[in-house]
């Protein structure tokens, strides 16, 4: 046997250059004669706009052009492409590249500036004079179906983007006859992503071949290049979009924006390559955010404290417009029932209108705030019925002997939804065994002394490896090196170190011969986007076939080459030998060679040309991820901070590829969970303006407020695909907010405190904390 | 706006001379006027730390600071952490160790930062760290991985000393 990769804790091959500062980001990217663009946004949350006067920009030295939409003419007529159309989407209101008469957020593109440097470029966009005539703002979404709210776009009737609903069992009887119903209402907040890199375009245009090249900082380079090909009216072959190193992505980055029509029309007008690198400002006003919800939910639940059943409402705040179809609210409503067997569920969301930034996924998309409803519910039900909370979810959850397990969901196509595995007792009963038995004495003991802790936990499942495939091609070189191609765009994840390893180990060659190239759509046919935890199931999965390919092909070739039966060859370290005889061998390289061609020798028999195989592994069905978090925090009544003592994740995602690189990416998403729970705030005012446009007023999670965070695994490999593979990108951050909310509210039970919000300030906290003393 | 000064200082070691305007802020004369790539700009407020550098020595937002104050000085950038001959610098080996870095982009600022830091901490414990870095984000990996390959680097450049 050759090395063994998978599983194993292999070092990434994506390291060498960031650590010595050779990565090569959009904004590291340049070109000759390149121009630079800053725009001219939206000072208003929703106005009409009428002149714009560029006069002052256009007489800059060193402007190019000052343009609007109406310079673009028939090019910039349309309004931007809705990617994920549905028949549910009442109103598929999307933005112009550049608006026309009408802004809906602050931030809105509305003309463009470009200049031969960037600061010249900003100088004169901000001397672009813009005529707004206010209109009425719609900015707290919980009103926006009120009769008489204000419309978030002029001439709509109403502010209803779309109506989604979940129904399974039969509610009302249920209801009708629990033995215990329970009300709650839940507010959930916006954030956003925040990727340490914010967005950036690069576009260039060659006329002779007439060749337009967008490198953007994706998570989505296929989608983007179908968008913008029809937009443009521009065939695919002569469109290539790539994604070059990507330094964060969480969600935001897998959508398409104004700025990336805009800088391809650039490129074709001024014949010159032209970049747009983001501003951190611009990304608080410009890149989509995420998590206003608003819940009114009942729980109904049997004396043993089972959860029988859910209903309710919730009002999903849309933004200003819809970029992503339904696909936000509808990974909200998809989430149900989370790890609960339940017997009945009837829930609706209202996704509506705000003239604010609009809302797509971020790291857990709606996952997050469906644990946190499932988990706040869970809590009270054992408040109430004054049951150990591990014992309502034990007795609640879908149970080991039930898998597969239809949870009475049903999917797009109307099939049912089925988690193909699990262990959800079992993480449970890891984390509450991490804990210990002392926690209730140590609480106790320290109430004695003023002090508050409090513990929470927070279990969840998590749909991942979406449909329908990533492609994988693995081609052997004459040198014996092996490049590894895919459609999957990474962000940080460490897919070129996982594909290589499964590549490693299936085809027998060495890692570091081994170079992995992706998101480009110039090296690669097809590609879909990387979210929704699915590239290591999808690319992983077809990774693994297109390695079993090449290896039979190169067995073949082999046989014939050595004159040995195939059955009794093995590859080891990129050589193919007799088992047992090692000297009787051949090169990978060499039957790369072989396969090549050369001038009058005709190819091995029945063997196509070229030592390579390409594979698309089909999701048909969907791995199902799941685990446990639970959290020890310590709550200061007098100034309202929460201390994080200790956090503990105990996760299922199946086979683990390489655990070092799924503890990276489950810590990392428990940190984004944190920020959602206590730090992150996105502020707007009434009039639709953001308040917190800097990292001094939106608060990122910090080294110096972190736990240490322990995680476990359990591995329960998937049925579903050849590896065993669940997702684990998101799994961090779905139960992160639940967790903590609940150990805050465990911490403050004595004082009456109820916790049905996140985040939670010091100085939220100390108002609750007040309003608690004053309610008596 | 546009007044040129004429600047000199050395960069990883090397000599540089070149007119700037006044107004270019470090990071932008090291990433696009001499092509050092590496220092990354994150919010250009000076609070994420991506953009850190260190002049003489000590670790400095090059966000926040002009190029015409680095006049005169010895800037290194996470170019200049390795040896010439290649040698990783030891937190660039604890980085790829402890697995870091996820995305890399706030990875040349924590670089820095903790260089420097160590240089003038070599004991330094876990809260020491964190507290180095309180002034880096990082979305990615939630500082854990970060702290432990810290304090090993740390180990390991007092056992050199």
């Amino acid at each position: 046997m050759g090395v063994r990769y998978i599983g194993a804790e292999v070092k990434r091959l994506e390291d060498p250059k960031l650590i010595t500062g050779r990565g090569r980001y959009v904004d590291d990217i340049h070109l000759p004669a390149m121009l630079h663009a800053a725009f001219v946004r939206s000072s208003h949350a929703h106005a009409k706009i009428g002149d714009i006067d560029v006069a002052a920009a256009a007489a800059v030295p060193g402007v190019v052009a000052v343009l609007t939409a109406a310079d673009f003419g028939p090019r910039m007529a349309a309004a931007m492409p809705q990617p994920y159309a549905a028949p549910v989407i009442k109103q598929s209101i999307t933005q112009h590249p550049l608006a026309r008469e009408e802004v809906c957020y602050v931030g809105e593109t509305i003309a463009v500036v470009v200049a031969e440097s960037r600061p010249v470029a900003e100088d004169a966009a901000a001397l672009v004079a813009v005529d707004y005539a206010p209109l009425p703002v719609m900015a707290e979404f919980r009103k926006a179906l009120d009769a008489d709210a204000a419309t978030a776009h002029a001439g709509a009737s109403d502010n209803l983007m779309a109506t989604l609903r979940a129904q399974f069992g039969d509610t009302e009887a249920i209801f009708a006859s629990a033995p215990h119903v329970f009300r709650e209402t839940l507010s959930q907040h916006r954030g956003g992503c925040h990727a340490m890199e914010c967005r950036g375009v690069v576009a260039s245009f060659d006329p002779g071949p007439d060749e337009l090249t967008i490198w953007t900082s994706t998570q989505a380079p296929y989608l983007v290049r179908r968008l913008l090909a029809g937009y443009l009216g521009r065939d695919e072959s002569t469109l290539r979009v790539a994604a070059p190193d990507v330094g964060g992505g969480f969600g935001p980055k897998a959508g398409f924006y104004a700025e990336e029509i805009v800088l391809a029309l650039l490129a074709e007008r001024l014949q010159r390559p032209v970049k747009w690198i983001e501003d951190r400002r611009e990304h608080f006003y410009a890149t989509t955010q995420q998590r206003d919800q608003f819940w009114d939910v009942e729980v109904a639940a049997a004396s043993d404290g089972r959860i029988l059943g859910l209903r309710g409402r919730c009002i999903h705040d849309n933004g200003a417009y819809v970029p992503y179809g339904v696909l936000l609210p509808a990974t909200s409503l998809a989430a149900f029932p989370g790890p609960y067997a339940l017997a009945c569920l009837d829930i609706r969301i209202d996704a509506v209108f705000t003239n604010m930034v609009p809302n797509t996924p971020v790291r857990g998309a709606g996952r997050p705030n469906t644990a946190f409803v499932l988990e706040r519910m869970a809590d009270r039900v054992a408040r109430e019925l004054k049951i150990d909370r591990a014992e309502v979810r034990r007795r609640s959850f879908v149970r080991p002997d039930q898998f597969p397990y239809e949870t009475g969901m049903k999917a797009r196509d109307g099939s049912p939804i089925s988690y193909d595995s699990g262990s959800y007792h079992a993480c449970l009963d890891r984390v509450m065994a991490k804990i210990g038995t002392d926690f209730v004495a140590r609480q106790q003991a320290a109430r004695a002394e003023g002090r508050y802790l409090g513990l929470g936990i927070a279990a969840y499942v998590e749909d991942t490896g979406l449909a329908p495939f990533e492609g994988v091609s693995i081609r052997v070189l004459p040198s014996g090196d092996v490049v590894l191609r895919t459609g999957a765009a990474s962000q940080g994840q460490g897919h070129a170190t996982v594909l290589a390893q499964i590549c490693a180990e299936g085809l027998g060659v060495r890692i570091e011969r081994i170079k992995v190239e992706a998101a480009d759509t110039g090296k690669f046919p097809l590609g879909i986007a990387t979210v929704a935890s699915r590239v290591a199931v999808t690319a992983g999965s077809s990774a693994q076939l297109a390695a079993e390919r090449v290896r039979a092909k190169a067995l073949k070739v082999a046989a014939d080459m050595l004159e040995a039966a195939e059955q009794d060859l093995v590859i080891e370290d990129g050589i193919v030998h007799v088992a047992g005889v090692p000297e009787m061998k051949v090169t990978l390289g060499e039957i790369a060679r072989r396969l090549a061609g050369a001038p009058g020798q005709p190819m091995p028999a029945g063997v196509e040309p070229d030592l390579a195989a390409t594979a698309y592994f089909e999701a048909r069905q969907t791995p199902f991820a799941n685990g446990t978090n639970a959290a020890e925090v310590e709550v200061d009544i007098e100034t309202g901070e929460v201390k994080i003592l200790r956090y503990l994740v105990v996760h299922d995602c199946g086979r683990l590829l390489n655990p070092r690189l799924v503890d990276g990416q489950i810590v990392g998403g428990v940190v984004h969970g944190i920020g959602n729970a206590l730090y992150e705030r996105m502020v707007y005012d009434e009039s639709g303006q953001p308040l917190t446009t800097n990292y001094g007023e939106y608060l990122l999670p910090l080294a110096t407020e972190m736990p240490p965070i322990e995680v476990e695994h359990i591995e329960t490999p998937s049925p579903l695909n050849p590896l065993g593979i669940k997702g684990a990108g998101e799994g961090g951050t779905i139960p992160a907010i639940a967790t903590i909310i609940s150990a805050v509210d465990d911490a403050l039970a004595p004082l009456n405190v109820r916790i049905a919000e996140y985040p939670l300030s010091p100085e939220r906290l100390l108002d609750l904390i007040d309003a608690a003393a004053k309610a008596g | 706006m546009s007044e040129k000064r004429r600047i000199s200082l050395t960069v990883n070691g090397k000599a540089v001379e070149r007119e700037v305007e006044t107004r270019t802020h470090l990071a932008d004369f090291l990433r696009h006027e001499i092509g050092l790539t590496g220092t990354h700009v994150g919010c250009e407020h000076g609070v994420c730390g991506a953009c850190t550098v260190l002049v003489d020595g000590a670790a400095v937002r090059s966000c926040l600071m002009l190029a015409v104050q680095a006049d005169g000085a010895a800037v290194t950038t996470v170019e200049g952490l390795a040896r010439p001959d290649g040698t990783l610098h030891p937190l660039q080996t604890a980085f790829w160790e402890h697995h870091g870095l996820q995305c890399g982009f706030c990875t040349p600022g924590m670089l820095t930062s903790l260089a420097a830091y160590l240089e003038a901490h070599p004991n330094a414990d876990e809260p020491d760290i964190r507290r180095a870095i309180s002034g880096n984000i990082c979305r990615c990996t939630g500082y854990q991985n970060i702290v432990a390959a810290a304090l090993d680097a740390a180990r390991v450049m007092r056992e050199g000393r």
